[in-house]
């Protein structure tokens, strides 16, 4: 184990400063679920800077404006959270998947997003709902999508001296809801095959007037399909639409093939999830 | 690095111990504090065996630093018991016989209590979903979540 220092912010500006002037490799430490498991791996030593003594990394709230999410905030607090399920019920379905109710106590949302898993289940939610990273560092904050924020197999767009800050999702129009759906060949505890999140905003006649398509565990990151997004949009979901969203995302996907699934079979079943995630989104804005 | 003054709740007594910053939670609890009653499995939180509760949250205490538990409320299966009198959930475990090497035990007595003080009335798959990061590698399961079953039901008062 390579843990060597270990300090707590009070602020995010405390927190950006002690990764700008660190001697050694730095890493940011919330529910440290994945990151405990990498430093134990780890033969190079690794100070961690504990963020979960500031409050807004650790909270959310929603307004008119939409969700403003601590990136650290524990998964069990998250999911329990009416006004946020009401909302974004697909985004807390895919952060209530992540690992078992020990796990749940710790991990998060941005932990989920930093850690940049491909078979992460929450990055494609995310995208789903066109989520914003926000990022402090030295020179100040910025903004960048989701979609844009994964730049890898457990890489992401930050230096080493940024930090995630709060990760927002706009208020979605009326008729808008989400869904997200992974296949896993357990019914818990597992890490998704494939994965795939979709949001719809239906008009009162029950016809798409705009969709995002997000999949994930099928490329090096999770994909925004617009080709998917587009077989939905102005059609009332029907089967040929729901069917051409399906292959869109099946073609998009360029998975791999190993121990959990095959290229072929990850090709399908992220249509086929995509499929029925469209049609979940679809029901839950009808009820809304 | 110099080892680090920590100070925390464990069992709602407090208790100060000095950490190196890559031991664990559970690291501290058995080699430090002597409360051996939290097993180490995995250590890298797949097994739920080193399960405690931490400011009242479910988790893997081989996926804690021991630093972080500054300040915090820690519960561990040594606090389970009203001294020597068994806690119902051990009680029931005992009746059911839903323990073979008793690895898990502990963990699954901890995580038991956190189920049913978020959900007093589980349902079968509900205790089973919740109690799925706690692996048993002996009973199948089945005398375990008889024992739960049993247990919600006798603590609220059906039996």
């Amino acid at each position: 184990m390579a843990v060597v220092d270990y300090k707590v912010a009070g602020s995010i500006e405390e927190a950006v400063s002690l990764l700008a002037n660190a001697k050694i490799f730095t890493q940011i430490l919330a529910g440290g679920t994945d990151l405990i498991i990498q430093t134990k791996a780890q033969a190079n030593p690794v100070a961690v800077v504990d963020v979960k003594k500031i409050d807004s990394m650790m909270s959310a709230t929603m307004s008119d404006s939409g969700l403003t999410l601590g990136p650290s905030m524990s998964c069990v607090e998250f999911t329990a959270r009416k006004d946020i399920k009401a909302m974004f019920p697909g985004l807390v379905d895919a952060a209530y998947l992540i690992g078992s109710t020990q796990v749940q106590g710790r991990c998060s949302v941005g932990g989920n997003l930093c850690n940049a898993s491909p078979a992460a289940d929450t990055i494609p939610a995310l995208i789903a709902n066109g989520a914003e990273c926000v990022i402090n560092g030295p020179k100040g904050e910025r903004t960048v999508s989701v979609e844009a924020f994964v730049t890898g197999v457990g890489q992401n767009c930050m230096a080493k001296d940024e930090l995630l800050s709060a990760i927002k999702i706009a208020k979605p129009a009326a008729g808008t809801a989400d869904a997200y759906l992974r296949f896993i060949p357990r019914s818990e505890m597992d890490i998704a095959v494939a994965g795939a999140g979709v949001s719809v905003t239906l008009d009162a006649s029950g016809t798409c007037t705009a969709a995002r398509v997000a999949i994930g565990a099928v490329a090096v990151t999770a994909l925004l399909v617009p080709e998917a997004a587009n077989a939905l949009i102005g059609s009332k979901l029907d089967d040929a639409a729901l069917k051409a969203a399906a292959d869109a995302a099946s073609n998009a996907s360029k998975p791999i093939s190993d121990r959990r699934g095959t290229v072929e079979f990850r090709r399908h079943v992220v249509g086929v999830l995509v499929k029925r995630a469209a049609v979940i989104a679809a029901t839950r804005a009808k009820e809304k | 690095m110099a080892k680090v003054h920590v100070s925390s709740t464990v069992n709602g007594e407090v208790m100060e111990f000095l950490c190196e910053p890559q031991e664990t939670l559970l690291d501290v609890l058995r080699n430090q504090l002597n409360m051996t009653g939290t097993k180490e499995g995995c250590g890298s939180g797949d097994c739920g065996a080193c399960s405690v509760t931490v400011n009242g949250a479910l988790v893997c205490s081989c996926l804690v630093l021991g630093v972080e538990a500054e300040g915090a409320e820690i519960g561990t299966v040594e606090g389970v018991s009203n001294k020597d009198q068994l806690h119902v959930i051990q009680q029931k475990f005992l009746e059911h016989a839903a323990l073979q090497c008793g690895i898990c035990t502990p963990g699954l007595v901890v995580s038991t209590q956190a189920l049913l003080k978020t959900n007093p009335k589980p349902t079968e798959e509900e205790a089973r979903y919740y109690l799925a990061g706690n692996l048993c590698r002996c009973t199948g399961y089945d005398k375990i979540i008889r024992a739960v079953m049993d247990s919600a039901e006798t603590l609220r008062g059906d039996a």
